[in-house]
């Protein structure tokens, strides 16, 4: 078996390079993915301390304290004693004491639980829990207390709080719905109208119909952020339009339109035209050939499209702050987390849950429409599609 | 009940002439065969009739009413594609009652209607299925049950046996005849390349090369009397012999015919023969071919079951009395001996 393995790599080695490099494409693609998810999901202080791949093993982590003063320190046993806990006021303090030291060079010179013996004969116990022991044989001096170094080491944890922080403390959840509201729509209008003229263009015998073609292929190469002023100025001339839901599903319409009908005129005109001439002897018109016979079929390039639309719109920032505007209730996702990167941008477990709560939409649409979105691409070097 | 009249039929796609002045006549219930080498224009005579490509001049009668302008689907015709052309994403039951659905027939009567035909076919239990679950001869019978189902008055094939393998196009061959016994009323224009399929199966073949009607005829009359070289360069297999030169100008011609059926084969030289040295022999258990390179160029004969020459011998080759083709200057049939 492992010889026909052998065999088969030698005998084709252009295959096994293909392969080889689809693992690589995919793990270059996957891992951050992967990283984001994982990070998203942990305890924002352990996403402070390490990287997301030791998200399975425990973490150590160096901190300090400080003992109370002398003022807490009880008479025992003709010993001056403080008790206390190296966790007090201190911030995130979460874990188990594995080790601790006295000095800051040796943070772990002693296990948690052994006592260690300064040279004026004071000792000092640390327990796994933070609980200490602090006693002296004579009196403690004035002053602040003793430095306490010490080493926690934090067993993995998962949590969802970063989640729901973000989705309804930090606004993003209000964002995730607006964004939504802009793409959906923005997705369907533009299909809805360029499979009609993509027939049309396609197979319908109207005069000047090359010269259409020509020209929605021209629009192609418009950049998009030629037209938002003159837009811009037509939607306030209008009032109605500007910075309403209205307003930005029209103006994605129109930027997707010519490349939507670009992709369906070429996937609707290489249909077998057999089938459109069976349908027109079969005493079917155009709108129902249309219905019947093109719009089933050309289920793959609608899908592709509606995966290219969805992500602009989705991932887009520019027209969005141009026509929906950046007050509070209309921003989308890709403004709110362009401002949590400005405001929190120290603050990992926000901003990983953010991203991924923005990715998180695009990929589902992808993996539900991705068969059609492959065959989509092929469509036209197969024959039959 | 459907007479079929083609007067001066032009076509053209701009510069490009594809039909030249067809004329034809075909009347109810004929079975008739268009055939012709590739690009000869009679998948575009096919279409023209069927309304799919538009008429540049002359017109196209059906029933005595001109339908130049007519779309297809108001023709009364109903045609079977090479592809076949069934609708992929519809089960076989939407596809045979399609047409039935956009002329408004009743529901119950669809059923009806397609439930009969399924049943001349032997589609019945194949009705809820797709055509990608079919096999290429039912799929022939899709295509074939959904011009059926429509009663339209002419049926239009257009190579339907192309996409079959050897063994099923025969057997839809001959299915497409009963077809034809069954339906007597219904006329039917088939076009194919495939001569075998046009002796067989028309009425009257039409031959058509170069956009021009070669010659119309029962499928005897053009083996018998081809009217010119072509038609009888055409139909036949092996091909007729086309001699050119001394044994023509012998027999008054500039091309002599004869076919490989009738041509004795012997060791000696007699009167009339021409001599030449087999080049190879082909055996086909039926019958045999014998290639021989004479004078006069490569001349194919043809003996029944097996044959007694070998490649390299030496033979004598003698057309049969009374079945020789001449042919004039401009490759026209000269009548006569």
């Amino acid at each position: 078996m492992s010889n026909s393995f052998i065999d088969r790599i030698r005998l084709e080695p252009s295959r096994f390079a293909l392969h080889l490099a689809v693992i690589i494409v995919v793990a270059l693609w996957t891992l951050p993915t992967a990283g984001l998810l994982v990070s998203s999901l942990r305890d924002k202080n352990l996403i402070a301390t390490s990287g997301w791949w030791t998200a399975l093993t425990t973490t150590d982590r160096s901190g300090q304290g400080r003992t109370k003063d002398a003022s807490a320190a009880v008479e025992q046993d003709g010993k001056f004693v403080i008790t206390g806990n190296v966790f007090e006021g201190v911030e995130d303090a979460t874990g188990n004491i594995k080790a601790f030291g006295t000095r800051v060079a040796k943070p772990d010179e002693f296990p948690a639980g052994a006592t260690a013996t300064y040279e004026d004969g004071r000792t000092l116990v640390v327990n796994g829990d933070g609980a200490y022991t602090y006693s002296s044989p004579v009196k403690f001096e004035e002053g602040r207390g003793q430095r306490v170094f010490y080493i926690t080491s934090m067993p993995p944890k998962f949590t969802t709080e970063n989640y729901s922080n973000v989705l309804f403390s930090e606004g993003i959840g209000r964002s995730f719905v607006n964004s939504l509201t802009v793409t959906i729509p923005a997705t369907i209008i533009p299909i809805l109208i360029a499979a009609f003229a993509a027939y049309a263009l396609a197979w319908m015998k109207i005069p000047g119909r090359g010269f259409m073609i020509a020209v929605v292929v021209g629009l192609l190469v418009v950049p998009l952020q030629m037209s938002l002023i003159p837009l811009l100025k037509l939607y306030n001339a209008t009032g109605f339009l500007s910075k309403t839901y209205l307003g930005i599903w029209l103006a994605h319409t129109g930027f997707g339109l010519p490349f939507a009908i670009y992709l369906l005129r070429s996937y609707i005109a290489g249909l077998p035209r057999d089938l459109i001439e069976s349908a027109q002897v079969d005493g079917a018109n155009d709108f129902k050939i249309f219905r019947r016979i093109i719009l089933p079929l050309s289920f793959p390039a609608l899908a592709s499209f509606a995966i290219f639309q969805f992500l602009w719109v989705w991932n887009d920032l520019l027209v969005a702050i141009v026509f929906l505007g950046t007050e509070p209730d209309k921003t989308v996702l890709t403004y709110k987390l362009n401002s949590l990167l400005g405001s929190r941008g120290g603050n990992w477990e926000i901003l990983t849950a953010s991203a991924f709560i923005t990715i998180i939409v695009p990929l589902l649409v992808f993996f539900s429409l991705q068969r059609y979105f492959v065959r989509g691409l092929l469509a036209g070097s197969v024959k039959g599609g | 009940m459907a007479d079929i009249k083609l007067t001066n039929l032009n076509k053209s796609y701009g510069a490009v002439h594809i039909l030249k002045d067809v004329n034809l006549d075909i009347t109810s219930g004929e079975f008739v065969v268009f055939v012709g080498p590739s690009g000869c224009g009679k998948s575009t005579l096919l279409r023209s009739i069927c309304g799919l490509e538009s008429i540049t001049s002359g017109t196209l009668e059906i029933d005595h009413a001109v339908v130049n302008e007519v779309p297809p689907s108001k023709r009364g015709i109903a045609m079977v594609f090479q592809s076949y052309a069934l609708y992929p994403h519809m089960s076989v039951y939407e596809n045979i009652s399609f047409a039935l659905e956009n002329q408004g027939v009743p529901r119950d009567e669809i059923k009806a209607r397609v439930g009969k035909v399924a049943d001349m076919l032997q589609l019945t239990p194949y009705l809820t299925r797709l055509p990608k679950a079919l096999s290429g001869g039912q799929r022939q019978r899709v295509a074939i049950g959904r011009a059926i189902v429509r009663g339209a008055k002419v049926f239009l094939f257009d190579e339907p046996l192309s996409n079959l393998d050897a063994a099923l196009r025969v057997a839809t061959r001959m299915e497409i005849a009963k077809l034809k016994r069954d339906m007597p009323q219904t006329t039917m224009i088939y076009v194919t390349h495939d001569q075998v399929e046009a002796m067989t199966l028309a009425d009257r073949i039409v031959v058509l090369q170069a956009g021009r009607v070669e010659q119309v005829g029962t499928p005897m009359e053009l083996y018998e009397k081809p009217g010119n070289v072509f038609v009888a360069g055409f139909i036949g297999s092996p091909k007729m012999n086309l001699i050119t030169g001394a044994p023509a100008e012998k027999a008054r011609c500039t091309t002599l015919g004869v076919r490989p059926e009738h041509l004795d084969i012997s060791t000696k030289a007699s009167a009339g023969s021409m001599a030449g040295t087999v080049e190879y022999t082909e055996v086909l258990g039926s019958d045999s071919f014998i290639y021989v390179a004479t004078d006069h160029g490569l001349i194919t004969a043809r003996e029944n079951g097996r044959t007694a020459v070998k490649t390299g011998d030496r033979v004598h080759l003698k057309p049969m009395e009374g079945q020789v083709h001449r042919f004039d200057d401009n490759g026209k049939r000269i009548e006569g001996k």
